[in-house]
C-alpha cells in the first residue's frame, strides 16, 4: 500500500492535454455560462411573472399559479428532461412546417432555456414576495402624485422591492450554478460530466471529484463575497435584519 | 444563508384553500385542462404502463424509502450541527460551519458521484474492508446514495436548526434555568420542541426540496421510480409518456409530503398564531 503523498498524481490536473486542468476548465466555462444565461432568463420569466401574478387578470393569475406550482413540484431533473426533449421536438417541428428542415439546437441554447424555465418558477415567488413587502402607502402616494403604472414601477416598486428580493435572488443564483451539474444527465458537457469522463478515462476518481468540488466551491465563495457587496449596497439606510 | 422564503419560493408548501376556488373562469379553465388531459389519455401511449405497474410501484417504494430514511437521519444529524452552531466551543462551530458550506456550496450530483465512483474505487484496495462484515453492502450502490442525501440533507437543514435555536426566545431559556432544570433537561423539554416547531414550515419546505433530489440516485443506478421510467423509456422508445406519468408521481408524492405536514404544523398549539 503505498502512501497517500505518492498516490495522488498532480500530474492529471495539468492544464495541458496529457493532463485534464484544461478539460474541466472549459466544463467549468460551460456551467457559468448556463449559470448565467438562465439566471437572467430566468430574471425576466420572474419579473413577468410576479406582475402577472400580482396585477394580471384571473387567467392569468391561475396559469401562472400552475406554472410555479408544476415547476416547484416535481424533480429538477424531471422538468429538465422533459424540457430538453419536448423543446427540442418543437423547434424542430416548427423548423420542418416553415421548410427549414432538421435544425441542430445548440446544447448551451438548450441548457439555458430548460434552467432558465425553471429559475423563471422560483424567481416569480421571490419576487411576488418581494414587491409585497413594498408597503401600500408608498404606492397610493405615488398613485396620488399622478404617476402612471409604469413611473410607479420604476420610480417606487422595483428600487423599494430589491432589498427585500436580493437575499433570495442571491440563493437562486448560487441554485443556478449547482443546478447546471443536472443538466450532466442529459449529456451536455458541463463541469460535473466532463469531470466524470476525466475521471473514468484515468481512473483517478477522487482526485477529479474533489477537483471539480473544489471548482464549483470556489464559484459559492466568490459570488458569496460579490452578493454580500451588492445586498450591503442595496440595504443602506435600513434596519439590520433579525 | 438559505432564507426561509427560498425555500418556499423553491418547494410547494401550500395547496389550493377550497374557499373561493369555484369561479366562473376557474371552471372554464377546467374544462380546458379536462380536454387536455383526455387528449392525453386517448391520443398518447399508455399500453406499457400495466406491464409495468408492479416495477412502478416498487420504484416508488424505493424513492419513499429513501426519501424517509435520508430524512430522518439527516435531521438527526442536523440537531448537533445547528446546536453546536449556536452554543458551541469554537472548533466545533469552526467545523460545523464548514461543513455547512462545503456541502451547500457543491452540487449534490458531484458529491453522489464523489462517494459512489471515488470511494467505492477506493474501498477495494484495502483489505481490512474487503473482508469486514460491511463489504456486501459496500459493494451496493445504495448505501452511497443514502450517505449522499443524508450528508446533503444535514448541511441544509443544520442551517436551518441553527437559526431555529437562535431563535427561541432567551428569556424562555432562562425560566427553565430558573426552575433548576439541568442543561440536558432544558434542551430536552424547552429548546430543542421549540426550535423543531419554529422550523417546522421550512423543514416542510426542506423535505420536498429532499424528495426532488432522490432521483439523482438513480444515476448510480438504484432503482428508484425514475431508474424505472428511464428503463420504460429504453425498452419501449416512448419518449414522452413515460415523463409525464413520472412527473405526475412526484406531483402526488408532493402534494402527500405537504398535506402530512400541514397536518402535523396543526396539531401543535400555537397560542395567538
Amino acid at each position: 500500500m503505498a502512501d497517500a503523498g505518492s498516490m495522488i498524481n498532480w500530474s492529471l490536473l495539468a492544464l495541458e492535454p496529457p493532463g485534464w486542468g484544461g478539460v474541466l476548465l472549459g466544463g467549468l466555462w460551460n456551467s457559468i455560462q448556463i449559470a448565467v444565461g438562465g439566471y437572467g432568463l430566468g430574471l425576466l420569466l420572474g419579473t413577468g411573472g410576479a406582475m402577472g401574478k400580482l396585477y394580471g387578470g384571473p387567467v392569468t393569475r391561475d396559469l401562472l399559479e400552475v406554472y410555479t406550482t408544476l415547476v416547484r413540484a416535481v424533480p429538477e431533473l424531471v422538468l429538465i428532461l422533459i424540457l430538453y426533449y419536448a423543446g427540442t421536438d418543437v423547434l424542430n417541428q416548427i423548423s420542418a412546417v416553415l421548410g427549414w428542415g432538421a435544425v441542430d439546437i445548440s446544447g448551451l441554447a438548450a441548457g439555458i432555456f430548460v434552467i432558465g424555465v425553471v429559475q423563471g418558477a422560483y424567481s416569480t415567488e421571490v419576487l411576488r414576495g418581494a414587491i409585497k413587502a413594498v408597503p401600500a402607502g408608498q404606492i397610493e402616494a405615488a398613485r396620488a402624485y399622478g404617476m402612471s403604472p409604469t413611473q410607479i414601477m420604476r420610480r417606487i416598486t422595483l428600487p423599494a422591492m430589491l432589498p427585500h428580493a436580493i437575499p433570495g435572488l442571491s440563493n437562486l443564483w448560487l441554485i443556478a450554478t449547482k443546478d447546471t451539474a443536472l443538466l450532466a444527465v442529459v449529456g451536455f458537457s458541463e463541469l460535473t460530466l466532463v469531470t466524470r469522463q476525466a475521471a473514468g478515462s484515468t481512473k483517478a476518481y477522487l482526485l477529479f471529484f474533489c477537483a471539480a468540488g473544489v471548482l464549483y466551491l470556489m464559484v459559492t465563495l466568490v459570488s458569496n463575497v460579490l452578493l454580500g457587496f451588492i445586498e450591503r449596497r442595496y440595504r443602506r439606510g435600513m434596519a439590520e435584519p433579525a | 444563508m438559505m432564507s426561509d422564503e427560498t425555500v418556499s419560493a423553491m418547494a410547494l408548501t401550500d395547496l389550493p384553500s377550497k374557499q373561493g376556488f369555484f369561479k366562473p373562469h376557474r371552471i372554464v379553465l377546467m374544462l380546458v385542462a379536462a380536454v387536455l388531459v383526455f387528449c392525453v389519455v386517448w391520443f398518447m401511449r399508455w399500453e406499457w404502463v400495466p406491464r409495468y405497474s408492479t416495477r412502478l410501484a416498487s420504484g416508488i417504494g424505493v424513492t419513499l424509502l429513501m426519501l424517509a430514511s435520508t430524512a430522518t437521519i439527516g435531521f438527526v444529524l442536523a440537531v448537533p450541527i445547528g446546536l453546536v452552531q449556536v452554543t458551541g466551543p469554537w472548533p466545533l462551530k469552526l467545523l460545523a460551519r464548514g461543513f455547512c458550506t462545503v456541502i451547500r456550496g457543491t452540487p449534490l450530483l458531484l458529491q453522489l458521484w464523489l462517494l459512489y465512483y471515488g470511494l467505492g474505487s477506493l474501498f477495494p484496495q484495502f483489505p481490512e474492508i474487503r473482508n469486514s462484515f460491511l463489504w456486501p453492502y459496500l459493494r451496493e450502490a445504495w448505501p452511497y446514495g443514502v450517505a449522499a442525501l443524508t450528508i446533503s440533507f444535514a448541511a441544509y437543514e443544520g442551517e436551518v436548526m441553527r437559526g431555529a435555536f437562535a431563535g427561541v426566545p432567551a428569556g424562555e431559556l432562562e425560566a427553565a434555568r430558573a426552575y433548576g432544570m439541568s442543561r440536558f433537561t432544558m434542551f430536552r423539554r424547552i429548546w430543542l420542541p421549540r426550535a423543531v416547531h419554529r422550523a417546522l414550515p421550512t423543514l416542510n419546505g426542506e423535505t420536498v426540496l429532499q424528495l426532488k433530489s432522490t432521483p439523482l440516485v438513480a444515476t448510480i443506478t438504484v432503482v428508484d421510480v425514475y431508474a424505472v421510467i428511464s428503463k420504460v423509456r429504453q425498452e419501449t422508445y416512448i419518449t414522452y409518456e413515460p415523463l409525464l406519468l413520472l412527473a405526475l408521481i412526484y406531483l402526488c408524492l408532493t402534494a402527500i409530503l405537504v398535506v402530512a405536514f400541514r397536518y402535523l404544523e396543526n396539531r401543535i398549539p400555537t397560542r395567538g398564531a
